[in-house]
């Protein structure tokens, strides 16, 4: 029997909680998501500074202040794929048949996973922010920018979680997950997230000018450098909704078949 | 008759410590035949590093200072020195797994040498290292990579690497046996990881600036980094090919080495405790 709308609500909202608090009762699991990419954008800050002065390189106040929408970016890739782990684990250890067994919403089992992990997206972009405000990063967008960069860290992870979430469901295994992380990074590398595309040439600059990624970080990039305008926020926020409302589809398919099969 | 307990280290002849270490790598370098799937990912990281690295930090090499023009020249070693640090480190996850599947106490229980257990694998290692230089030399080559300082620059480039694996395995194995469970992983990975990039891994010293100038400075990498660089910068860089630009990494090298072994035989002693 299918549940009432309001029961889905419920076991959405339960499910949602168990992922959060499973990833707060886990900082090690969380810890380098956060901790790498201000690493990263810390070594930067002090390796590139004086990058900004060549030809194709946008104004800015700093390096660091260019690199912010790579920092969240770079952390909400690698934390995402945290929360696809825990639905393959859940798999792996029969918590997901016992869920079936149960009177549960079947959406509900992958939502709540990604809810959590979205929302750990959030913090993360809010984390980034508030660390580098103090050395001087100014979002010229204002609060309205502020906002939607917690909003893009949201969204980019709800993506990024779905379509590794389809990965988990597939497969059933955490492994697997882990495996297709370094893909993750690779797309990473291959966009604009550290330097602009305007200073990269031949395949490698053709191969960044398709990269989702590029176009992501360089609509969160024009509202810290330029500020508010419409085509930064469809870059950065209506891509990820599109690749969100793709993995989706592909995810419930695949928890269709699983369920099909169990 | 009196039973006289000695160390194995003090008695054992030097020959049967070499056939054991030499019997040690052969065991290692059989698994690149029988598990190639198990080298490719060691030599993807370099590939990728190198690719990733002067694609993306292209234009960097116009910076004034910048010792090359070709940033595939700058971050090639950068690949290298990464995948070899890593080689090293591995033998530790591989020590890891002999330990727990409880191999490695039937080495142990072997009448050899204690320094054939770290010299052997280490060896083995040092093998996968020069393979996987050699690809990626040659990948680099083909990708543009060239080397103003002639064939020293290249053994330069391999003393390096070769110095570098050999000190990140002494630190593996050293931990390895002090932890003898899949912690020390991440310690091992943790550490290669921040002591490469706190170095002169993406940029020279004279275009750094701030704390990470600082700190690369007297970072030892900074010189294991220089000596593997220095047949590929320029020749009228302050780091082209000429001794004292080749001796810091050469003493680098080996006191990192002579260290980590050390911390490797002393966990490996304590480990018989």
């Amino acid at each position: 029997m299918r549940p009432r709308p309001a029961e889905s609500a419920r076991h959405l909202v339960a499910l949602s909680r168990r992922s959060t608090v499973a990833m707060l009762r886990q900082p090690a699991l969380i810890g380098p998501s956060l901790i790498f990419p201000l690493f990263f954008a810390a070594l930067g800050a002090s390796a590139f500074s004086r990058a900004t002065a060549l030809p194709g390189f946008p104004v800015v106040d700093s390096y660091l202040q260019y690199s912010l929408a790579g920092t969240v970016i770079q952390g909400v890739l690698f934390g995402s794929v945290t929360g696809a782990a825990a639905l393959a684990t859940d798999i792996g250890d029969g918590f997901f048949d016992r869920l079936l067994a149960a009177p549960t919403s079947r959406t509900a089992i992958l939502f709540g996973r990604l809810a959590g992990a979205s929302l750990f997206g959030a913090v993360q972009a809010t984390v980034f922010v508030a660390v580098l405000t103090p050395f001087g990063v100014r979002v010229s967008a204002g609060p309205a920018g502020y906002v939607a960069i917690v909003l893009g860290g949201l969204l980019i992870s709800f993506a990024v979680g779905a379509l590794m979430s389809g990965v988990a469901l597939r497969t059933g295994s955490a492994e697997a997950v882990q495996g297709a992380f370094p893909l993750l990074f690779i797309l990473l590398f291959l966009s604009s997230a550290f330097f602009p595309r305007e200073t990269m040439t031949g395949v490698y600059r053709r191969i960044a000018d398709v990269n989702p990624v590029s176009h992501m970080v360089e609509g969160l990039r024009a509202l810290i450098i330029d500020g508010m305008s419409a085509a930064a926020l469809v870059r950065a926020l209506l891509i990820p909704v599109l690749i969100g409302i793709g993995a989706t589809i592909m995810s419930l398919d695949q928890l269709r078949r699983r369920i099909a099969r169990s | 008759m009196t039973a006289v307990a000695t160390s194995p280290t003090s008695t054992a002849p030097r020959s049967r410590t070499m056939r054991s270490a030499r019997m040690l790598a052969l065991r290692s370098i059989r698994t690149i035949r029988r598990l190639p799937s198990a080298f490719f990912p060691a030599l993807a990281m370099p590939v990728f590093n190198m690719i990733a690295f002067s694609g993306t930090f292209y234009a960097i090499t116009q910076l004034p200072g910048f010792p090359t023009d070709r940033s595939i020249n700058w971050y090639m070693p950068l690949g290298i020195m990464m995948g070899s640090a890593f080689a090293g480190v591995g033998l530790g996850f591989t020590t890891i797994r002999d330990i727990q599947t409880g191999f490695y106490d039937r080495l142990r229980m072997a009448p050899t040498s204690r320094l054939s257990l770290i010299v052997g694998p280490i060896l083995g290692s040092l093998v996968r290292v020069v393979l996987m230089c050699t690809l990626v030399i040659g990948l680099g080559v083909a990708l543009g990579a060239r080397f103003p300082g002639g064939i020293l620059g290249v053994v330069c480039l391999y003393i390096a690497a070769m110095g570098i694996a050999t000190a990140g395995a002494g630190w593996g194995l050293g931990l390895a046996y002090r932890f003898r469970d899949m912690r020390a992983a991440a310690i091992m990975q943790l550490s290669i990881f921040v002591v490469m990039f706190l170095s002169t891994a993406q940029v020279p010293l004279q275009v750094m600036s701030g704390w990470l100038h600082s700190v690369a400075r007297i970072n030892p990498a900074t010189n294991v980094l220089r000596l593997a660089r220095t047949g590929l910068v320029d020749a009228s860089s302050p780091d082209a090919l000429s001794w004292n630009s080749v001796w810091g990494g050469l003493v680098a090298v080996v006191v990192l080495s002579a260290l980590t072994i050390t911390f490797a035989l002393r966990g490996l002693r304590k480990m018989q405790d």
